[in-house]
């Protein structure tokens, strides 16, 4: 279904006393977190705390207690190909081991959409020109290397939630990406460049939410640090205000100090 | 990598599998010209051909030939379905084990439910060894992906051993079942193990055509959530796919499919594996192009395949799941070989 059009104050997500147990263990426990359009939200925590179980929780794959709302409407409610044009989910790795061209992976970021094949290849192209992996469009994607394969991956991700500026529409759809750990394969230069154009997408009426490790990476990119430890919500806000040394030893038993960056005056843990 | 264009691709198997076609209905004891053959299939009586050769083309001829290209379509089309069900290139009814529980269907039907079948027969024209069959197939397929599945793919291992397992109890049970089988029961038994493509009987001709086309028209609506599954469930659920039905759908079919082609012409194996292997490096991986090529070069590979058995031999014939077991076997052993780091 379509939900009614939300107001721009109303988050794109919410989960409220979200909870999930697997056996005995308790994963996640009575998480309470929202996500407002235009903002960049990172997800830390130590190994463990939930944080890729809470994506789960977000993109349907595992059942929950509690509930979650997506753009206004129920999680339940909403049809799984509507849903897909507007949530777009990149996964820590993939096993594609058959030799599909790079073009073609990405072209399957348009499985939900019903469109000309002449559209869904401008779409395509654009797509892997902002991932910057235009280069590799006619090579076989299992013989990239690890880096790779995960920038064209977050292409096919951009080109499912692609949307281009038509007269017809004033504003565009609001929409959500959850990226995990999505760095974990890059260096350093590919690691910059990626939060860069999930920032960029951020300010085009989307919520980014980031499972991150690097603590660094997260101050200098996310507006808002959210901080899991054990399924519980354990900080949540800027920057500044949840990388304190005492926070950081209590959650990753590791005594760090917290010093200032020279030019941005970011927090950055050493 | 060099990609032919789908059109030339569809074009060439076409004209290639008419070819076949023409010569598989000019060979065999009696050699009839092309020509000949071509009058005889479209003109009928009045192109003045002699009239034992016309009831050769068109009683035995072009029966056996139709069953070739819809058995062989099928098992091309199911093993490029299978092999993206399982995401795994190495999937193939007959040596993950779905012939063998088809055909343990089968030998049910032919041995202990006889009496049954043969009320069905008269009753709805359709026996019970087809679904017999089917239901072996559909449940030895559920039975190896829920044995071979894990997060990520399959696991290859599990699913050829499972393969071996299952063929090796289901060859125990026909071969306990020829000890409770009468005289007539165990000569449409072996009949039928030989592979009987021979007999071409219209009905079978029929319902393997049939299911040919409807199996090809059903799997093409799921082509491109077949492409997408390829990147991992979780990928094609994000997708918008709905993955337990994809999953509980292409079970059912390919079974259906591999029900029906062990029901009508016995355990071919291999083609189902060589075929799609062939489309893909010609064509690439994607399902849009695979299904069709993979159905068109499956009939094309069994007819010839089929002549081959017919004439190497002459006047006696081998059964064709001895040449499609030659060709294939080395060819699996090759992929085995070629593919050895990533078991």
């Amino acid at each position: 279904m379509q939900p009614l059009s939300s107001s721009l104050s109303s988050p794109l997500l919410s989960c409220t006393r979200l909870s999930l147990r697997r056996g005995q263990r308790q994963i996640l426990d009575g998480l309470d977190l929202s996500l407002e359009s235009g903002t960049l939200t990172a997800l830390l925590g130590p190994n463990g705390a939930g944080k890729s179980s809470l994506l789960k929780c977000l993109t349907g794959e595992l059942e929950y207690e509690g509930s979650i709302t997506l753009f206004g409407a129920d999680r339940q409610q909403w049809d799984s190909s509507q849903l897909a044009h507007r949530l777009g989910v990149l996964p820590q790795s993939s096993s594609l081991n058959f030799p599909f061209l790079c073009e073609e992976v990405v072209a399957m970021g348009r499985l939900p959409h019903c469109e000309p094949a002449a559209r869904r290849d401008e779409i395509v192209a654009a797509a892997m020109t902002h991932a910057g992996v235009e280069h590799l469009a006619k090579r076989l994607y299992p013989g990239l290397s690890g880096g790779e394969r995960q920038r064209v991956q977050f292409a096919r991700v951009l080109a499912q939630i692609w949307q281009a500026p038509s007269p017809t529409e004033q504003a565009e759809q609001p929409r959500l990406l959850l990226l995990d750990e999505p760095t974990s394969a890059l260096d350093l230069k590919y690691q910059h460049q990626l939060l860069t154009m999930a920032r960029a997408l951020a300010s085009r009426n989307t919520a980014v939410l980031v499972v991150l490790h690097d603590l660094n990476l997260a101050a200098r990119y996310a507006d808002r640090l959210v901080m899991l430890e054990r399924g519980k919500l354990m900080a949540d806000g800027t920057p500044a205000e949840v990388l304190t040394p005492e926070l950081i030893a209590r959650l990753y038993d590791y005594p760090a100090k917290v010093i200032h960056h020279p030019e941005s005056g970011l927090p950055m843990v050493v | 990598m060099m990609r032919l264009p789908l059109s030339w691709l569809l074009a060439f198997t076409t004209a290639a599998l008419a070819l076949l076609l023409l010569g598989s209905l000019a060979t065999g004891p009696m050699t009839l010209t092309l020509g000949e053959s071509l009058r005889a299939l479209f003109a009928g009586q009045e192109s003045g051909i002699e009239s034992h050769k016309l009831l050769i083309v068109q009683e035995i001829r072009l029966p056996r030939t139709l069953l070739c290209i819809a058995v062989g379509g099928i098992l091309g089309l199911c093993g490029a379905v299978m092999q993206g069900l399982f995401r795994n290139p190495l999937a193939d009814p007959g040596i993950i084990g779905v012939s063998g529980g088809a055909a343990l269907g089968a030998a049910l039907a032919i041995v202990l439910l006889a009496p049954l079948g043969q009320q069905l027969q008269a009753t709805i024209g359709v026996g019970l060894l087809p679904l017999l069959a089917f239901l072996g197939g559909a449940l030895t397929t559920t039975l190896v992906y829920l044995l071979g599945t894990r997060e990520g793919g399959t696991s290859v291992t599990v699913m050829l051993l499972a393969g071996v397992a299952i063929t090796a109890l289901s060859g125990a049970v026909i071969g306990l079942l020829t000890y409770l089988a009468d005289d007539q029961m165990l000569r449409n038994l072996s009949l039928w193990q030989m592979g009987t493509l021979a007999a071409g009987k219209p009905a079978d001709v029929a319902l393997a055509l049939l299911t040919l086309v409807a199996l090809l028209w059903l799997f093409m609506r799921d082509a491109n959530p077949l492409n997408a599954l390829l990147l991992g469930e979780g990928e094609a659920r994000h997708l918008g796919v709905n993955v337990q039905s994809l999953k509980r759908r292409l079970i059912l079919l390919t079974a259906a499919g591999v029900g029906v082609a062990v029901a009508v012409s016995g355990m071919i194996g291999f083609v189902g594996l060589v075929v799609p292997h062939l489309v893909r490096l010609l064509a690439g991986p994607n399902h849009v192009r695979l299904l069709p090529l993979s159905a068109l070069l499956g009939a094309a590979l069994l007819l010839a395949a089929d002549m081959l058995a017919r004439t190497l031999l002459a006047p006696a014939e081998l059964p064709v799941g001895i040449i499609t077991a030659l060709l294939g076997a080395p060819f699996f052993i090759w992929l085995l070989v070629k593919g050895r780091r990533a078991l």
